[in-house]
Parts: structure tokens; C-alpha cells; sequence
């Protein structure tokens, strides 16, 4: 089967404390830790894991800039066959409908039978997946947390519903399927597999290569366009605690007494 | 001005508790605005939700099909795409069926898209000025789309209050003889109903609930000794169901339980929307986390900033020592 994941970088925000820039519309990203967008690395896990069963290729494709490639060195060090940078200056801009009509024109010049991508990026949006397999006029599953391949070109998935329950699907081939994350579990990726792909060459593509207009994607083609970012109201916010430990522990078991929480 | 539709997910008969807050974000774009609800499904189960809808829609649009009987994300876009007038603005509730749908059907209908809106600013012609997060909803983001092509914005349940009943008496609109025959590439199965997991957490009155700060597996004894001396139960967000560190059964949040404690201790927890959506019955939450950014201090009711890790031993061995001196 080819397999085809379409992934993006993102910065590690879980557990750090993100800054606003001057300007308000971007985070301080100096110092950031970046790395593949959590949900994309269980879409290539459960890629390798589809070939380990039963044959094919796992390609791992990003529109970016060239900081980017470094998360299909991690990928390819993970196991994914092929790597390959969609960059352009004319893309910059672009919103969810963009990306999603870059990855349909690089999807048509190649042969997948499954196409993959995370559940979501950090800007929550759970988009572009829906769009390429609308555009692709290809079948569409989001919130995928199992797939078994059946025979006849057909896939019998589970999404995640409401609950803790699954909704199971069967779905033919080609289609798109976003990946919840918790669907597997993501190898481990060492230095030395890294440094094992570090002089793979990484073909690139660029807006002319793909065939594409500047009217598909970009600025100026965006419907949507963020303006800006700005801390949420703290009107409701929590009354913050800011003794020492002791005196936080203290009262916060005063609380708990009065509210029930201490047997 | 174009016309907006609320597409309205129902179960069992009864439309979902969101139908009345994407009405009441209808209005936030246009204040005028009479929204039409659109409802697919088949049989008496449809008729039943149409007929509630009444009394808080003017116009009810009914699209019945057998094919719809579980309802298809691919059928019920086709459907829509059949029936919807061009240019038209579509509310969707952003949960598992809205994101299925909502973006292959801004591509079929030409429209813009803008997905897991918690705010509406205004709309200056064809201009819409929204407010989305990101990160996780550690910072919130203007966000402007234009509609003049229409648009299909998911709505996040329970961003919005929902509007008010104005006891219309509404009419329901067949428009299933529009859809000839659909089919799909995606056939529904069947429903996994969850395992029920030895420790049932929607039934206890205080939860332990732990997050991504807890770093590790071996942590997890920390919050399992405090649940323990506060006579608690241990809950979890997701990142620790994707590690395996705990089972589904005690995860708090939209793909997982609904609890309803008298107190809610959320330790290393970030507070994702999807995360909080679980938490009901206006709990007093405590939240402890390291980052004091973290949105779950938004909704808190106290907030500690400080290491897990650290924290909750101390805090386990104080009331310890309270049970102690109690005791003698």
C-alpha cells in the first residue's frame, strides 16, 4: 500500500510558558522547542505500522519553509521511506483551503491509496484533511483511532465518538483519514537513526513544479486570515494562590474542608 | 444579507443541547436574523425533532432519507449541498460529526471556512470578525473571513448562551424529494459502546484528575496516595490515556466521561476545551500546574502555580498528618 502523511512542524507549547510578541500577532517563538505536530507523528506511526503488516511505502509530505524538513529527517528516521518539501514563497499567507489545494496538486502527481494526516495542528482547526479528501472527491474520516485493511480495497476504521465510544466505519480506498492521537504508540527516534538520514537528499516542489496558480493558495487567495492574538479575558479566573508551598497547602486544605473535598 | 442555516445533531429523537447556542450565534452575525434549522435523519425519530424544533425556529428544514438513518458526515454533505442556497452561511456544533462534515462541505459549497469559533464580533459587509483559540487555549486569536462566497463556521458547544425560546410556532419544510439517490464511499457499522472500568468517575463527588505534568507512569502512584488520603477517586486528561498510563474509562472530556464531583483537583491538567466539556455540575475546581498560562486557571476557582510533582506529596503527606493528630 502507498501511504502518504501529510504532517506539519509545530512548537511544543504543552508545557511551556508561551509569550506574546510586541506586535501581538505571534507567539515568541525563539525559544521554542519545535517538533512534528503531536497528532502527525500517530499518523507515520500507524503508517509503518500498516507496511509492517502488509507491504508498501510511507511517504511523509510538509508545505513549509526549509526549517521544516527536519521533522521528515525525524520521520524518515522513524522509518517512512520518502520525505518531500513543498515550499514557496507564493504560499506564505495561505489558510486552511490553500494548504489543503497544495496538497491535492502534489497528491495528483503521485499514487496513494491511503492518505493520512493529524487530527488537528495547533491552531485546533481539524481542517485541511476534510478539504483534500473533499477536493480529491475521495471517501473522508476524521478522528481515526484504529484501522484494520480488508481485503478488495476497503478499510474497516474506528472514530472517536462521544463517551468512549467508537463508531466503526468501512471506508474504500484512495481516501484521507485524520489521525487521533493514542492510536498507537510512536517509536522512539534516536540520534543515531537521525543522523542515519541526515545526507538523504529531500526532493522539493514549489508552486510551478505542482502546476499550481497563485489564485489556489497563498494571501491572496486566503478567505480567512487571523489579525491578531490577545490573552483571553481573565474576568472568570481563578483566585491564584501565591503563598509558599506551606501556606498554599494550608489553605487550600481549608478549602477543600469547607467544600466538601476532605472525607 | 445571506441566509443563515443552523445544522441541528440529534440523537435518540432529541437535538443535541447546542442547537440553541449556534441560533444564538446566528444572531451574533446578524441581529436580524431568523436562522433556519436544517435536520437530516429518517423516520419518526426525525418528525421528533423537527416538531421540538418548532417552537424555537420560524422555519424547520427536514431532510429525510433512509439512507440517513445513522447519520453519514458524506451523505448528509451531499444532501446539504443539494439543498442549500448558494452564498449561504451554515452553523455546525464542532464536535465529532461537525468536523467530519463541516470541511469537505466548505469546499463542495464554495463557501470559506472557519472552524471552532468561541466568539462573533460583527459582520461589516461581507467581512466576519471572529475569535478562535489556539494553543491549546492558552491565547485567543481574531480571526476575519471573508463570506461572500458564504461560509460553514463550526461552533464550539457551549461558547455561546443559548437563545432564549421565543415560543414561535415554526413550520417544518420538506426538502427530501431535492436528494435523488445518495451513496458513499464510508458506510457506518456499527457503535462500540465503552468498557464500564473497575472505578466508576462520573459517580464519584472528588476526583484527583491528573494531566500531561504528571510526566511519567511511575508518577501516577503521587495522585493515586492523595486521591486515597482525600477518600477521592483518580481521573485523567487525555495525554495520559494516549500514553496508556490509564485506561479510557477515567478520562474526563468530550471523547471520554462527563463527571459531575462537588470538587475537582486539576493537577498538570492544561485545560483543552475538550478537556473541560467534561466537567459539569459547577464543581469547585483547583487547579495546580506549573504554567501560569495554562487556560485551565481561567476556569478554576483556585489556582496554584507550582510543580506537581512536588506539590501533591506535600499536600498528601499534610492531610496524612491531619488524620493522624485527628485520630489520637
Amino acid at each position: 500500500m502507498e501511504i502518504l502523511v501529510c504532517a506539519r512542524r509545530a512548537p511544543d507549547t504543552s508545557e511551556n510558558e508561551i509569550a506574546l510578541n510586541s506586535a501581538g500577532n505571534d507567539i515568541e517563538r525563539d525559544d521554542l522547542v519545535y517538533s512534528i505536530n503531536e497528532p502527525d507523528n500517530y499518523a507515520v506511526e500507524e503508517a509503518l505500522q500498516i507496511i509492517a503488516r502488509i507491504g508498501g511505502h510511507v511517504t511523509v509530505v510538509t508545505v513549509g519553509g526549509e526549517d521544516d524538513e527536519e521533522i521528515l529527517r525525524r520521520e524518515m528516521a522513524m522509518g517512512a521511506n520518502h520525505g518531500v518539501l513543498i515550499t514557496d514563497g507564493a504560499f506564505a499567507g495561505s489558510d486552511g483551503r490553500g494548504i489543503a489545494a497544495i496538497l491535492k496538486a502534489f497528491v495528483q502527481k503521485g499514487n496513494y491509496d491511503l492518505i493520512l494526516t493529524g487530527v488537528q495542528a495547533e491552531d485546533g482547526a481539524a481542517q485541511v484533511g476534510g478539504m483534500l479528501a473533499a477536493m480529491l472527491d475521495y471517501p473522508f474520516a476524521s478522528l481515526v483511532n484504529s484501522i484494520e485493511v480488508l481485503e478488495g480495497g476497503k478499510l474497516k476504521i474506528s472514530r472517536e465518538i462521544e463517551g468512549g465510544n467508537k463508531e466503526l466505519n468501512e471506508i474504500d480506498l484512495p481516501c484521507v483519514l485524520s489521525i487521533q492521537t493514542g492510536i498507537n504508540e510512536p517509536r522512539y527516534v534516536g540520534m543515531r537513526g537521525i543522523r542515519a538520514v541526515a545526507s538523504v537528499p529531500i526532493p522539493s516542489y514549489s508552486a510551478a513544479g505542482l502546476g499550481l496558480e497563485g489564485s489556489m493558495a497563498g494571501a491572496a487567495a486566503a478567505r480567512v486570515r487571523r489579525i491578531d492574538y490577545f490573552v483571553p479575558s481573565l474576568g472568570r479566573g481563578a483566585e491564584i494562590l501565591a503563598g509558599s508551598r506551606e501556606e498554599n497547602i494550608e489553605k487550600l486544605i481549608e478549602l477543600l474542608a469547607a467544600k466538601g473535598g476532605l472525607k | 444579507m445571506a441566509r443563515i442555516f443552523v445544522y441541528i445533531v440529534h440523537r435518540n429523537g432529541i437535538a443535541v443541547d447546542s442547537a440553541l447556542e449556534l441560533a444564538a450565534a446566528a444572531r451574533k452575525i446578524d441581529a436580524a436574523a431568523s436562522p433556519t434549522a436544517i435536520v437530516a435523519g429518517w423516520g419518526l425519530e426525525l418528525d421528533d425533532v423537527c416538531s421540538a424544533l418548532e417552537a424555537s425556529f420560524s422555519e424547520v428544514w427536514k431532510i429525510a432519507n433512509d439512507a440517513l438513518v445513522y447519520p453519514n458526515a458524506e451523505l448528509i454533505r451531499k444532501a446539504l449541498v443539494k439543498v442549500l442556497p448558494s452564498g449561504s452561511i451554515v452553523l455546525v456544533p464542532h464536535e465529532h460529526f461537525g468536523i467530519d462534515l463541516s470541511p469537505g462541505l466548505s469546499i463542495k459549497l464554495n463557501a470559506a471556512y472557519v472552524p471552532d469559533v468561541v466568539a462573533i464580533e460583527g459582520l461589516h459587509g461581507a467581512d466576519l470578525k471572529v475569535v478562535r483559540q489556539e494553543f491549546g487555549g492558552q491565547f485567543d486569536a481574531h480571526v476575519r473571513c471573508d463570506i461572500s462566497s458564504g461560509a460553514v463556521i463550526t461552533i464550539r458547544p457551549g461558547a455561546f448562551k443559548p437563545m432564549e425560546s421565543a415560543l414561535r410556532s415554526g413550520t417544518v419544510v420538506d426538502k427530501s424529494s431535492d436528494l435523488g439517490a445518495i451513496s458513499a464511499g464510508r458506510r457506518y457499522l456499527q457503535t462500540l459502546v465503552a468498557e464500564a472500568g473497575a472505578v466508576d468517575i462520573t459517580k464519584e463527588n472528588v476526583l484527583v484528575s491528573i494531566g500531561r505534568g504528571i510526566q511519567e507512569k511511575a508518577n501516577i502512584g503521587i495522585a493515586e496516595e492523595l486521591a486515597n488520603a482525600l477518600g477521592a477517586a483518580v481521573s485523567c486528561s487525555r495525554p495520559v490515556v494516549d500514553a496508556k498510563w490509564m485506561g479510557k474509562s477515567r478520562q474526563v472530556g468530550s471523547s471520554g466521561k462527563t463527571v459531575k464531583p462537588k470538587v475537582y483537583l486539576a493537577c498538570g491538567i492544561s485545560g483543552a476545551f475538550q478537556h473541560l466539556v467534561g466537567i459539569k455540575g459547577n464543581p469547585f475546581i483547583v487547579a495546580i500546574n506549573k504554567n501560569p498560562r495554562a487556560p485551565i486557571f481561567q476556569v478554576a476557582d483556585v489556582g496554584i502555580v507550582d510543580d506537581i510533582l512536588e506539590f501533591l506529596p506535600e499536600l498528601t503527606n499534610t492531610i496524612r498528618e491531619m488524620h493522624r493528630v485527628s485520630a489520637k
